[in-house]
């Protein structure tokens, strides 16, 4: 039924009976993220919208100094060892990909002439290649024209294996070659229908120099001096660098957009922690922009009486969550805990896992800890604006929930904590060290209690959590523990390797070092076979309908208990305007920021 | 002297070999590793960040890499950084400077303060200069930097705006501007640590003083007629010195390796940001070459308190 419905709403866009706006509410009510909803449209025949600039002054530079702080300095600049946004955040600032996400979700053509569609001819209808066409008459910093052979080259010196880059995922499936000096193709091996990924955003898209890192591709990677000091094609030209410390740029004269950039100079200190920086742009003004600015809404509130500065908000994807252990922690099989030959004692009664999800209060959470920066959810797949499912739903009910354990079997013992057939109601509850995820576990914990449900909390150094190390007991993917909260970026508009993680055959065992994704250890064939066909399924709406299915599925089953929407907060000075997206990084739409006086 | 010299440097071979076997070995069993934010980046997958591992070589046994490193070491081959992939030796060369200045200008600061302090007070010992002196000197020590230099931003930055609490390594003046930017910025995490080791070094000049004032060789100078100034700077003073000298000369290491809190405070991009963060990061490289040069650094000084002993005090004879 969503099928045809979509289909005839994508018939009434072509032939203008709807607007593109409605058609991404109209999508967005249904599940569905405005990035992939523009996917949606263009594959369905109807070209991508390009994102509509804010950007106001008539002229190139002006605008004297961009003070720039993140608490965490850039150690590299090179998009493709980033080992963090910061790092592509700050290589964003000299190097380009083809076409950025605007804060709706739209594509904004950067290197490229052109946003591919099938009407243009530029995108197969069945998703197996798309061809960009790119920006003639645009100069790398020092001189040498941008070609498609830098495009072609970037592809190539990424998927090697010997160079070592965190972005080889997104370019070793696929083939690019060039057909003329400003035209790419690019052929994937299967139906691809997200097929902006590659060469798009700041995450993975950033395009290299040829001529600079022809030399250093393969093992010898580590000794580009470029790696260190960018020659890019972006707004700003490349002056000075120390890792950890400060990046600093000066206008790019020759830059390929109009009366662009508007700063004359821009430099991005790091170090530090998010409350000081917070307070050195809204109270005292020393800087323009404050990164990731993940601190308590009421410390927020009271920087920015009588400030210099306000915060502002961008919406993406991130959730915030609860995941629950499906096999047993505290048995021990074949030298493994949590192994698949186990069931978890408790959870395997569907009602504790509801009674559970019933006891996280999401509206304290959200006045109590987050506040403007997030929004309650029932949904494990978040979008940008009116992302809901209109299928799911969430309360928070303590007598619901404990009338619930009660039909459930599960009766209060001499101690107040219920128990059944011997087995108490007793968790662990573990997460990484962060303020915010303390208190949100004492918030679940004091419900919980209130129920009859014993919980013990736990808290790991985030980078011992969230580490590759195999010998370490603590980390998310061993799931050690009965529950677990933290968050998984969606860092790219398409929810499909999101929704990957929980296959099956991706469980995290002793056999894989526990490199599989589904840390969960949560089987479901239907899950399986829905995930499989989306990603076989050239059909967008088909396509869309079955993600849906699966954030349902995720639901019903009470897998993850969704804590928090949580949306980017910056801090911004009172006169700067800068553009920034839920779904790319806050340095992606830096061509288009200036200042109002 | 230079036989001397040149037995405690052999000496501090082994010595240092054991620091660095210690300093590797935990670091090595220390849980986490370089890469764990590529963990739940969902565009990483877990294949990555394994394959970087073994690139690094994160996944050979620990001698092996104690070893790897150490052979390296010798030939003057620091490493390079996980998180920066940029050579060890650059990147602290780069945080030198930050870190001599304001730590450097702390200490003489500290030293300005205690030297002439301390000795007034012990010449007078329980007069009303000395009760404020060591209450002062109490206050201070207790304090710490965190809570003074969070105090002094919110005094000095945010109510009355005047002096900035990020440091800037890239001032946009020239000439004398420059010299006075760089004065303005670096008052206030100067005053914060100067003060705080001034305390600490005034009540341990003063002690040393009246250890010293109390001796007969100083009545007996006294005695004969000297004047005050005359037997408290050439008689007591030297004296007193000995220990004063064995303390500065352990806090001159400090100089280089930089001071963790208040560097994070005030984002100076000195040596001790620059090691709290890769010990946050778990890059390796760089944690085990800092703590080393340090380890080098103390043996060093070490060295130089006890020849100064010889030049203080003629009867401590160096063999």
């Amino acid at each position: 039924m969503l099928d045809k419905e979509l289909r005839s709403m994508i018939g009434d866009v072509k032939d203008g009976r709807m607007d593109r706006r409605a058609f991404i509410k109209r999508v967005a009510a249904v599940g569905l993220a405005a990035p992939l909803a523009n996917q949606i449209l263009a594959l369905g025949g109807v070209a991508m919208a390009e994102g509509v600039s804010t950007y106001k002054p008539t002229k190139r530079g002006g605008g004297g100094a961009l003070k720039l702080l993140w608490w965490q300095g850039p150690t590299l600049l090179n998009p493709h060892f980033a080992t963090g946004t910061k790092d592509q955040d700050g290589s964003r600032l000299f190097y380009e990909p083809l076409a950025c996400w605007d804060p709706d979700g739209n594509m904004k053509l950067v290197l490229a002439a052109e946003i591919p569609s099938v009407q243009n001819g530029l995108l197969a209808a069945d998703g197996t290649s798309v061809t960009w066409k790119l920006k003639p008459g645009v100069k790398w910093h020092d001189g040498k024209p941008f070609s498609a052979d830098d495009v072609v080259f970037t592809w190539e010196y990424v998927k090697d294996p010997a160079t070592a880059t965190v972005t080889i995922a997104t370019y070793r499936d696929l083939k690019v070659e060039k057909i003329d000096d400003l035209t790419v193709k690019i052929t994937f091996a299967q139906p691809t229908p997200f097929w902006a990924d590659a060469f798009v955003g700041a995450g993975a898209g950033q395009i290299l120099p040829k001529h600079l890192f022809a030399d250093y591709i393969g093992s010898k990677s580590r000794e580009a001096p470029t790696n260190l000091s960018p020659v890019g094609t972006g707004p700003y030209k490349f002056v000075e660098f120390k890792p950890g410390d400060l990046i600093r740029g000066v206008i790019n004269p020759d830059y390929h957009m109009a009366n662009r950039p508007y700063f004359d100079t821009i430099e991005m200190k790091g170090g530090g922690d998010a409350v000081s920086a917070a307070r050195a742009v809204i109270q005292t003004g020393e800087y323009d922009f404050g990164w990731n600015i993940q601190v308590e809404d009421d410390v927020l509130l009271r920087l920015e009486k009588g400030g210099k500065g306000k915060t502002i908000y961008a919406v993406g994807g991130d959730t915030e969550f609860i995941a629950l252990n499906f096999t047993d922690p505290n048995v021990e099989v074949d030298g493994e805990r949590s192994s698949m030959k186990t069931k978890h004692p408790l959870f395997s009664d569907p009602a504790v896992r509801k009674a559970l999800s019933m006891l996280v209060d999401r509206d304290s959470i959200k006045k109590a800890i987050y506040g403007r920066a997030g929004r309650t959810t029932a949904n494990f797949l978040n979008g940008p604006e009116k992302f809901v499912s209109k299928n799911t739903s969430w309360e928070f009910s303590i007598e619901k929930a404990s009338k619930l354990l009660d039909d459930a079997g599960w009766k209060p013992g001499a101690d107040g904590i219920r128990e059944k057939d011997g087995k108490k109601l007793k968790l662990l509850y573990q997460t990484s060290i962060n303020g915010p995820r303390q208190k949100t576990q004492a918030i679940v914990k004091q419900a919980c209690q209130k129920a009859g449900i014993e919980v013990e909390l736990k808290s790991v150094v985030a980078s011992v959590f969230f580490s590759s190390d195999v010998a370490n007991p603590d980390t998310y993917p061993k799931f050690y523990a009965d529950i677990e909260m933290f968050q998984i970026p969606l860092s790219q508009p398409d929810p499909s390797q999101h929704m990957r993680r929980y296959l099956s055959s991706n469980v995290a065992t002793k056999e894989n070092k526990w490199q599989g994704t589904n840390f969960p250890r949560w089987v479901n064939k239907d899950y399986d076979a829905a995930i499989n066909a989306a990603d076989k399924e050239m059909d967008p709406i088909k396509r869309a309908a079955l993600y849906i299915k699966c954030n349902d599925l995720l639901w019903e089953e009470t897998v993850f208990i969704p804590a928090m929407h949580r949306l980017k907060v910056e801090a911004a000075a009172n006169t700067l305007r800068p553009v920034i997206s839920g779904w790319a990084n806050e340095t992606d739409n830096l061509f288009d920021w200036y200042r109002e006086e | 002297m230079s036989q001397y010299i040149l037995r405690r440097l052999m000496i501090a071979i082994p010595s240092l070999l054991g620091i660095s076997a210690v300093l590797f070995f935990v670091l090595a069993l220390a849980p986490g590793d370089p890469f764990s934010e590529l963990a739940t980046n969902p565009n990483v997958p877990p294949e990555v960040q394994a394959a970087l591992r073994a690139k690094f070589g994160l996944d050979d046994p620990i001698y092996l890499r104690y070893l790897h490193w150490l052979s390296a070491m010798l030939h003057g081959d620091w490493g390079f950084s996980f998180v920066s992939r940029m050579n060890v030796d650059t990147l602290i060369l780069q945080r030198l400077p930050a870190t001599l200045y304001v730590i450097g200008s702390a200490q003489i600061l500290a030293l300005l303060i205690a030297i002439p302090v301390g000795v007034y007070a012990a010449t007078k010992p329980y007069s009303l200069f000395d009760q404020i002196a060591s209450t002062l000197a109490f206050i201070g020590f207790s304090l710490p930097t965190f809570f003074t230099g969070l105090l002094f931003i919110l005094i000095f930055s945010v109510t009355l705006d005047w002096l900035p609490f990020v440091y800037s390594t890239d001032i946009k003046a020239t000439g004398i501007r420059w010299v006075l930017e760089m004065i303005r910025q670096a008052i206030m995490p100067v005053a914060v640590l100067g003060l705080f080791q001034a305390a600490y070094m005034t009540r341990f000049v003063r002690s040393a003083m009246l250890d010293v004032i109390r001796l007969d060789y100083v009545t007996t100078a006294r005695a004969k007629g000297l004047g005050q100034a005359k037997v408290i700077v050439k008689h007591v003073m030297r004296n007193a010195m000995i220990p004063v000298v064995t303390l500065i000369a352990l806090q001159m290491p400090a100089v280089f390796g930089g001071a963790i809190v208040t560097e994070q405070i005030f984002r100076i991009p000195g040596i001790g940001s620059l090691l709290i963060s890769s010990i946050l990061s778990n890059d390796t490289p760089v944690v085990m070459a800092v703590t080393f040069v340090f380890a080098c650094l103390v043996v060093l000084f070490n060295l130089i308190a006890d020849v100064l002993y010889g030049w203080l005090d003629p009867r401590i004879s160096l063999r």
